[in-house]
């Protein structure tokens, strides 16, 4: 069974809007039940190495940073934008790679560049909707700007 | 031009944010620290394993090339050709006979000698260099190399002082403890803060801030001031070991202790708890060890995650910290997923870490505008640097001043040491 185009990029939309609204618990909810998410430098992906900036080889890991991030990190004050590209659909259907851009805006109305890079999705069909089993963000911006605290 | 009188205190426990903010005053330490007597770390031994690996890197503004020649050694060689002053090596790393310039083609080898400089001899006679030109006198300028269980430094002094008595006992002690297997690269990170390298390099000596700012650690129990830790500097105090023992404290006297603290005291507990499990991997109970060099690394072991810090001022405002992460070259395949998960703790992302980038850039913006006032560094009491058997301290931010000083020439008559 594969994913059609329209579900995707719904997919997609919903998961950038709900990071940049804050509702990272809504977000959580985009992801199978036995989920990867792993933020990789492409320093390190061009040479192979492993070491990711975030890595949540499972949901409870995942739970643990948002969780993390509401009850302790502290963090620079802002506001995120996802643009997130046209995404290309691969192999059976439910292989998809996206290109985004983050900025950040801060309490005065400044807004930066953050990060920008490629989603490597792997989907799953959870009935009437599509869910993520592994997300691989490839980020080319990893010089990271002051810090990294909420989700690309 | 700043002298000995910037200080306020002759414990170094005041010190004026003009250090932070002054464009002369960062030519200075690039001149007399950077590019003074200190020891720089450089990389690790095991990133160019093979004649011909090659890395770039930083020794304050100056950019850097280390590799292995055909022998075997290593050599280190300031990253500027010669002829134009341009990189001459402008990949991050690679594998090369020998380092082309490509704007003229000079051609230097793996010992940093110049080899080769086209139309030497001009055209059918005509133009090239003078015939007494002197290859030998215009060779890449060299670092002097050495090395701690693979973990490479240099440094630009023509007569340093060895590494190791650069170091003293209790640091290379840490640093053979930490590198006493060979390593592994599991990846790098990067992060820009908007502030001066000094703040950041306050910020690794100072234990008062880690249980308050980074209240992860108080909030999911991975490390709290009341276990038993301290700091242990060299004689000289410029560098410094933060360090904790895993379970030494109680959740009642840590409840206790944090109860007027203002962090959440009520210990939350994690869905996936290998995240802050530490397992223990020598005979002894450390699961925090946080050594800081002079000027600019940071070897850092907290619980299983593992790194080296490397501290690169871009210009007054701005800092870049690049971070190894690192693991064990016999690590089974188990431990290296256990520290590719423990290193979440640590980077730009980190959960015991991200506030560091935040506390860096909000200290560097408020104290610009009153230079010649000073912060304030009592915690363990004014006076007398030495070592501390309790982590309530900021005593070794003291230690860095005063080796600061001296090198920047400012150190005033009758100052502690």
């Amino acid at each position: 069974m594969t994913a059609d185009h329209t579900r995707v990029c719904d997919l997609l939309a919903e998961y950038g809007a709900l990071i940049d609204l804050g509702k990272f618990y809504e977000w959580l909810d985009l992801f199978a039940e036995d989920c990867r998410y792993q933020i990789l430098p492409r320093e390190n992906f061009d040479r192979g190495l492993p070491a990711a900036l975030v890595y949540c080889d499972s949901r409870a890991m995942l739970e643990d940073r948002i969780r993390a991030l509401r009850e302790a990190n502290k963090y620079n004050i802002h506001t995120d934008r996802h643009v997130i590209g046209l995404p290309r659909i691969l192999d059976d259907g439910l292989a998809v790679e996206a290109p985004f851009a983050v900025y950040q805006t801060d309490q005065e109305g400044e807004t930066r560049l953050f990060a920008t890079g490629l989603y490597r999705d792997q989907l799953e069909i959870s009935g009437p909707r599509l869910k993520i089993r592994d997300k691989l963000i490839l980020l080319d911006t990893f010089a990271i700007p002051s810090l990294l605290a909420t989700p690309l | 031009m700043v002298t000995a009188a910037i200080w306020p205190a002759l414990d170094y426990s005041r010190v004026p944010y003009r250090l932070y903010h002054d464009d002369e005053i960062y030519a200075r330490e690039q001149e007399r620290i950077f590019r003074g007597p200190v020891w720089s770390y450089l990389g690790l031994d095991s990133e160019i394993p093979e004649p011909g690996d090659f890395r770039a890197t930083w020794v304050g503004d100056t950019p850097v090339v280390f590799n292995r020649d055909k022998a075997g050694a290593v050599k280190a060689f300031v990253n500027r050709c010669a002829h134009r002053g341009a990189l001459v090596r402008r990949e991050l790393s690679g594998n090369a006979k020998e380092h082309i310039c490509i704007y003229h083609q000079w051609c230097y080898g793996l010992d940093g000698s110049l080899m080769a400089i086209p139309f030497r001899r001009g055209i059918r006679g005509e133009g090239g260099l003078e015939p007494s030109f002197e290859m030998r006198r215009h060779g890449l300028r060299p670092l002097n190399v050495d090395n701690i269980n693979g973990a490479l430094f240099g440094t630009l002094a023509e007569n340093p002082e060895p590494l190791e008595d650069y170091l003293g006992p209790p640091i290379l002690h840490q640093l053979r403890r930490f590198l006493d297997r060979p390593v592994r690269v599991l990846g790098y990170n990067r992060q820009r803060i908007r502030g001066n390298w000094k703040l950041y390099a306050e910020n690794t000596r100072d234990n008062y801030h880690a249980s308050l700012l980074h209240e992860f650690l108080v909030t999911f129990g991975l490390d709290r001031s009341t276990q038993t830790g301290g700091v242990r500097m060299d004689a000289r105090h410029r560098h410094n070991i933060t360090w904790a023992e895993a379970d030494s404290d109680t959740d009642e006297l840590a409840h206790e202790a944090y109860a007027g603290a203002g962090v959440r005291n009520d210990f939350l507990s994690l869905k996936e708890p290998s995240l802050v499990a530490f397992r223990p991997e020598r005979g002894d109970k450390l699961n925090i060890a946080i050594t800081s060099l002079f000027p600019s690394a940071v070897f850092v072991q907290i619980s299983n995650s593992l790194a080296v810090r490397q501290i690169r001022p871009r210009g007054v405002g701005e800092v870049e910290i690049f971070q190894t992460m690192l693991g064990y070259e016999d690590d089974p395949p188990e431990m290296t997923l256990h520290r590719l998960r423990q290193a979440n703790l640590v980077g730009p992302a980190g959960l015991v870490s991200m506030e560091d980038g935040e506390a860096i850039e909000i200290a560097h913006r408020a104290s610009r505008p009153d230079l010649d006032r000073t912060t304030v560094i009592e915690l363990g009491g004014g006076g007398v640097i030495s070592d501390r058997d309790y982590r309530v301290t900021d005593v070794p931010l003291r230690g860095f001043w005063s080796y600061y000083a001296e090198l920047l020439g400012i150190e005033p008559e009758g100052a502690v040491r």
